[in-house]
């Protein structure tokens, strides 16, 4: 799990800028997910972690920290196949 | 790094040549001038796969890769920017379905898109709301077990046929998508004609007066219509326009090469003097850097690859912008022959300005492109 959020907040660094994302901090709230961002970062979980996100994942409580991502991608690997 | 089609890549696109150089060329400056495409010709291109080439076998589809799509795109581009306007209308739906769909609308949609069965197209543009699509003023309303529309849609490339269509609506005020059949009541086409370009597309109005449709007809979430749906489509229709693009900078050098060839003035066939080399050269590299391009998104949309989207926005940008000065330049070649019906590079020159605008405008891109930039820093 300490690798995943690892990874995701590498991936989301890369849009917050001078900011040292905290694993329980709102990324909505800070205003930069624009609808190519969530494309992006639906394209990035699927490839980084090789899930597939779903229209049933996509509760705006799973994306909104780091943790929740985290927790999103251990559900999908834990879902069977 | 290798930068080379498969054996398997290369046979497809002498396929799609040979089909595009015998049937789609032959039709293309007719389909233009009488603002139609022939049934026929979607339903050969049905035949061959073309339709469902986006998606997988399991729902009927050809399965291509990104890179072999994108050669279809190119290769039809080059001859009828219209009939390439159709796939990608077509398969951004599909894909848009195939991604967020629900299980029932992909086994029942996905196979009849798949054999042309059912052709598809996409309504977000609106009479108010064009590159801002998140205003658009369409209404879905909750009632029982339906949503009922009501709005217009403009600008609908293949509206005048199209068995169904992706429709973009607000519901309880969050930007929602929705899929509606020709046959829902209170829907209705009416055609539009005499655009600058890509003529024989076939574009509607679409007029949703309290038309009812089933909840199942819901598209992912309330809320999620532009950011997920629409963004899975038109980063789809993207891609297309983008390789349709070469299809069109190369069908604009073939003709001038052709052209020039031929022409003799002062003394000389036209390929002979020095400025119309350096016409040519422009559109010789510009739309090698072009096919580049998309050669690159199409290997990154490959491997699921997050940086694809940008640089499918990259590819998209500099073929289309290509296209048109590379347009611009087989006219100036032709001189007043190129202005006239008996040339076809009026025609690309007319198509080539559309694809400007469609699918993000040049504007949006560059908005897009420079963000990014910035982000990566």
């Amino acid at each position: 799990m300490e690798t995943d959020r690892t990874r995701i907040k590498a991936f989301l660094s890369r849009k917050v800028k001078n900011h040292d994302l905290r694993d329980h901090e709102n990324i909505f709230a800070m205003g930069f997910v624009n609808s190519l961002f969530a494309m992006q970062l639906v394209l990035f979980l699927e490839k980084e972690f090789g899930i597939t996100v779903e229209n049933e994942d996509l509760e705006i409580e799973n994306f909104q920290t780091v943790n929740a991502i985290a927790n999103l991608v251990e559900s999908k690997r834990l879902q069977p196949v | 790094m290798r930068i080379e089609l498969t054996t398997q890549q290369e046979n497809d696109r002498e396929g799609f040549r040979a089909f595009v150089d015998s049937r789609v060329v032959p039709q293309a400056d007719l389909m233009d001038q009488q603002e139609q495409t022939p049934r026929d010709l979607i339903d050969e291109m049905a035949k061959r796969g073309y339709l469902g080439a986006v998606l997988p076998k399991e729902f009927g589809g050809a399965g291509m890769d990104a890179i072999t799509c994108g050669i279809l795109y190119e290769e039809i581009g080059r001859g009828c920017s219209s009939l390439r306007s159709l796939l990608t209308v077509h398969h951004m739906v599909a894909t848009a379905i195939l991604k967020w769909g629900s299980k029932i609308q992909k086994e029942y949609l996905l196979p009849r898109l798949a054999s042309g069965a059912m052709i598809a197209a996409f309504g977000l543009s609106e009479p108010e709301a064009g590159s801002d699509a998140a205003s658009v003023q369409t209404t879905a309303v909750l009632r029982g077990d339906s949503y009922v529309l009501k709005g217009t849609k403009k600008w609908i490339t293949y509206g005048q046929i199209a068995d169904l269509f992706l429709i973009f609506a607000r519901c309880d005020e969050q930007p929602t998508a929705f899929l509606v059949e020709r046959t829902r009541p209170g829907f209705s086409t009416r055609a539009i004609s005499g655009m600058l370009g890509v003529r024989g597309s076939m574009l509607a109005e679409l007029r949703l007066e309290d038309c009812v449709i089933p909840k199942d007809n819901l598209v992912c979430r309330v809320g999620l219509g532009i950011s997920h749906v629409a963004g899975t489509a038109l980063d789809l229709g993207r891609y297309s326009v983008a390789c349709g693009c070469v299809g069109i900078a190369q069908a604009c050098l073939d003709a001038s090469l052709d052209y020039t060839s031929k022409r003799w003035q002062f003394g000389s066939y036209l390929k002979d003097h020095q400025l119309i080399q350096q016409m040519i050269t422009g559109m010789v590299t510009n739309t090698k850097a072009a096919r580049l391009l998309c050669y690159h998104a199409g290997s990154l949309r490959d491997s699921r690859d997050p940086r694809a989207i940008m640089e499918t926005s990259i590819a998209k940008y500099f073929a289309s912008t290509t296209a048109t000065r590379v347009a611009n330049d087989a006219v100036q070649v032709h001189g007043a022959n190129g202005c006239s019906n008996d040339y076809p590079v009026q025609r690309y020159a007319r198509d080539a300005r559309i694809m400007e605008i469609i699918e993000g405008s040049t504007q949006i891109q560059q908005i897009n492109i420079a963000r990014d930039a910035y982000d990566a820093r």
